[in-house]
């Protein structure tokens, strides 16, 4: 099994080859249970971070596409539980490093005190909770910490300056600057306005600076190159591989 | 069922609930609610809450819902005496008549006090949920009123169940969005509703239904519903000629329940009673009762008990009435609850279609079938509390059950 990179370095060492780091979202399980680990390898041979969702019946903040992914998945019986297994078992893991993007409650269910070491067990860099604003992080944060974990936090355009400042300082692994209000799934065009703010995070933040929500292809990556250190691709790659279409050539498309 | 705790620790929490410190700096009710939601809605939420602030004790604000709730709602509502009912059930039954609010159920306080503060705080457009569609009809008059667009989301399958109120809501200018994801009820319906909110944090207003989400919702819908147990409080000693011995409300989000429980929880001699929605029976998935048979978690953007499985999935839930079925409940009634201020229980479908019937023909008002819960569990408290002087919250009328009346208690008799 080859170790791991942390985040930060991951990022990296895209930059050093000159081009954002591909950060790649995928719901665990889907398009099907059988074939997690595989979809894991063949999506880790071109990203440089993976971000592994954990489903869930009520994904407030996702598009149509990663509500039905969850739903497909929940169906089909994948549980963090079982994700974890699967990843402690695996014969190889991708050197890519692997978040665990999941809303809160199957993480409180499964529990604060068994979960980070779990998590680390399974291979795990970090978590993203997208229902868990910074207020309400502090007790998960800790317990992660104890393990040498992440718990990757989100800015969006809407959020105020000064929060804006103390959320970067406080950044763990990398920044994730949501590129829109709205959900997941939605294409944006990147208007100039959007850049200016990925500046800002980029000057507030000590960790490095990923954009996502809504970047789907080249031109968009393009554009956002210069103000970001990676770009997160989410609801495209789920519907590569509900298509069927292979998701690390969909993913190559996007190394500059 | 959630943690009890100690009763030196229940007692000192009771104290400080009666003298106002929940929610506290952190939106917390003792350790349920907080604000559990995407960072985008974070800054929105300090607005609503800055907002809230500012206007709520404000005397303009005040003098112009004063205004609204007594002209165009019809308040005061009226208590009644129950006489057949206290005669057959053997106790003295009085009724706190939300029914005849305006659009036909307490949902209207809320509504037209947010809708005020809405369109203070410079809103564009404002979305709600609804599950029996009585929130999405009072949201929609409230938004008539003031001149504000208004969408409403509401699951397909209330859609079906609660179809004269779809009707309404169009009548007032409402778009009606269906919800076709997840259980198609009141669950996928806030799931969307935040959604759209998400879209556009700062032109739009989430009129919230229910005491429950994120903080400031529960605070912010307990105080424009308070109205109802505080005029109960003052008819109850002017008309009764006391307080109760009991008050029942049924608990669905909990906010006809919380704006009746509240003014009486400094009134440590009256028992109050949450009643929730019992459904078939007591498996998971097949009652909406979230207090009674819940466990903690965050659904929605509150800590708060829920209906989940062991992996922390929201159940799917049953109940004959579309404004109960929900896996979730208010922060507050989870917090009522641990320190046993509130007893909550449940009461199933049938039982509160029977007491739905009796209420109807010996009183002559059809309830919603939401408040017939309320009912069904006062009828069994006064079984066993003879002469207890009885308070409850009559909700909503039940107009809009129809189609569901039609297929159970009208069967075959049509
Ligand atoms: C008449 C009536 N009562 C009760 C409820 C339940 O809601 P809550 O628990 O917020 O009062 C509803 C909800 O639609 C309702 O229409």
């Amino acid at each position: 099994m080859s170790k791991s990179l942390n985040i930060a370095e991951a990022i990296a060492a895209a930059k050093s080859a000159g081009r954002p780091a591909i950060v790649a979202f995928m719901t665990a399980g889907f398009p099907r249970r059988a074939t997690f680990l595989e979809t894991l390898t063949r999506i880790g041979s071109a990203a440089d971070v993976i971000e592994i969702g954990v489903p869930f019946t009520d994904p407030m903040a996702d598009g149509m596409t990663i509500q039905r992914a969850s739903e497909a998945a929940l169906k089909d019986g994948v549980t963090l539980a079982w994700i974890l297994d699967e990843l402690r078992g695996a014969a190889a893991r991708p050197a890519a490093p692997l978040l665990l993007m999941s809303y809160l409650n199957p993480l409180l269910r499964f529990g604060f005190d068994r979960l980070p070491a779990a998590a680390r067990a399974a291979g795990v860099s970090g978590f993203i909770v997208p229902d868990l604003p910074n207020e309400e992080g502090d007790e998960f944060a800790t317990a992660l910490k104890a393990e040498g974990l992440a718990l990757v936090q989100m800015v969006t355009p809407v959020t105020p300056r000064e929060r804006l400042e103390a959320l970067c300082r406080h950044a763990d692994g990398f920044v994730y600057a949501v590129t829109m209000t709205g959900i997941t799934g939605r294409s944006v065009d990147v208007p100039d306005e959007v850049l200016s703010y990925l500046d800002a995070v980029r000057a507030a933040s000590g960790a490095p600076v990923c954009a996502g929500f809504g970047i789907r292809n080249r031109g968009q990556v393009e554009r956002l190159a210069p103000h970001v250190d990676g770009v997160i691709v989410g609801s495209a790659l789920v519907e590569v591989l509900e298509r069927g279409e292979d998701p690390a050539a969909f993913l190559r498309e996007l190394h500059l | 069922m959630s943690a009890m705790i100690d009763p030196a620790a229940a007692a000192e929490l009771l104290a400080r609930e009666i003298r106002g410190d929940f929610p506290d700096a952190r939106g917390r009710f003792g350790p349920f609610g907080g604000r559990y939601v995407p960072e985008t809605l974070i800054p929105a939420l300090d607005r609503l809450e800055a907002g809230m602030r500012r206007w709520l004790k404000d005397p303009d604000y005040q003098a112009d819902l004063a205004r609204e709730l007594n002209t165009w709602v019809g308040r005061p509502t009226p208590l009644s005496h129950a006489t057949t009912l206290s005669a057959r059930w053997g106790a003295d039954i009085w009724m706190k008549r939300e029914d005849l609010a305006h659009t036909g159920a307490h949902k209207i306080n809320s509504a037209i006090g947010q809708a005020l503060l809405a369109k203070r705080l410079g809103a564009k457009r404002v979305v709600a949920e609804t599950g029996a569609g009585q929130h999405g009809v009072a949201s929609a008059a409230a938004c008539a009123r003031l001149g504000l667009p208004v969408t409403v989301y509401m699951g397909a399958v209330d859609i079906e169940r609660q179809a004269p109120n779809v009707g309404r809501m169009k009548l007032m200018g409402a778009t009606v969005k269906p919800v076709t994801s997840g259980d198609q009820t009141l669950r996928a319906a806030v799931d969307e509703a935040l959604r759209d909110w998400v879209s556009d944090p700062n032109g739009t207003y989430y009129l919230l239904g229910s005491a429950i989400g994120p903080h400031p919702y529960p605070y912010l819908v307990r105080e424009l519903q308070a109205i109802i147990g505080r005029e109960a409080r003052v008819q109850m000693q002017a008309q009764a000629g006391g307080l109760p011995t009991a008050v029942f409300a049924c608990v669905g989000g909990g906010s006809n329940a919380i704006g009746m429980f509240y003014p009486f929880v400094a009134d440590r001699d009256v028992e109050i009673h949450g009643i929730e929605a019992g459904g078939r029976g007591p498996g998971l998935g097949d009652n909406a009762a979230t207090i009674c048979f819940g466990t903690p978690g965050v659904l929605q953007g509150a800590y708060s008990l829920l209906l989940h499985d062991e992996h922390g999935q929201i159940q799917e839930t049953h109940s004959v009435s579309a404004g109960l079925d929900y896996p979730g409940v208010g922060p507050e009634h989870a917090f009522l609850s641990s320190i046993g201020r509130v007893k909550y229980g449940s009461i199933g479908d049938d039982e509160a279609l029977e007491a739905l019937e009796e209420l109807s023909c010996s009183e002559g008002i059809l309830p919603a079938i939401e408040t017939a819960h309320a009912f069904a569990a006062a009828k069994r408290y006064a079984a066993t509390h003879p002469g207890a002087r009885i308070l409850i919250g009559l909700s909503g009328r039940g107009d809009k059950d129809m189609p569901t009346l039609t297929r159970t208690l009208l069967k075959g008799k049509l």
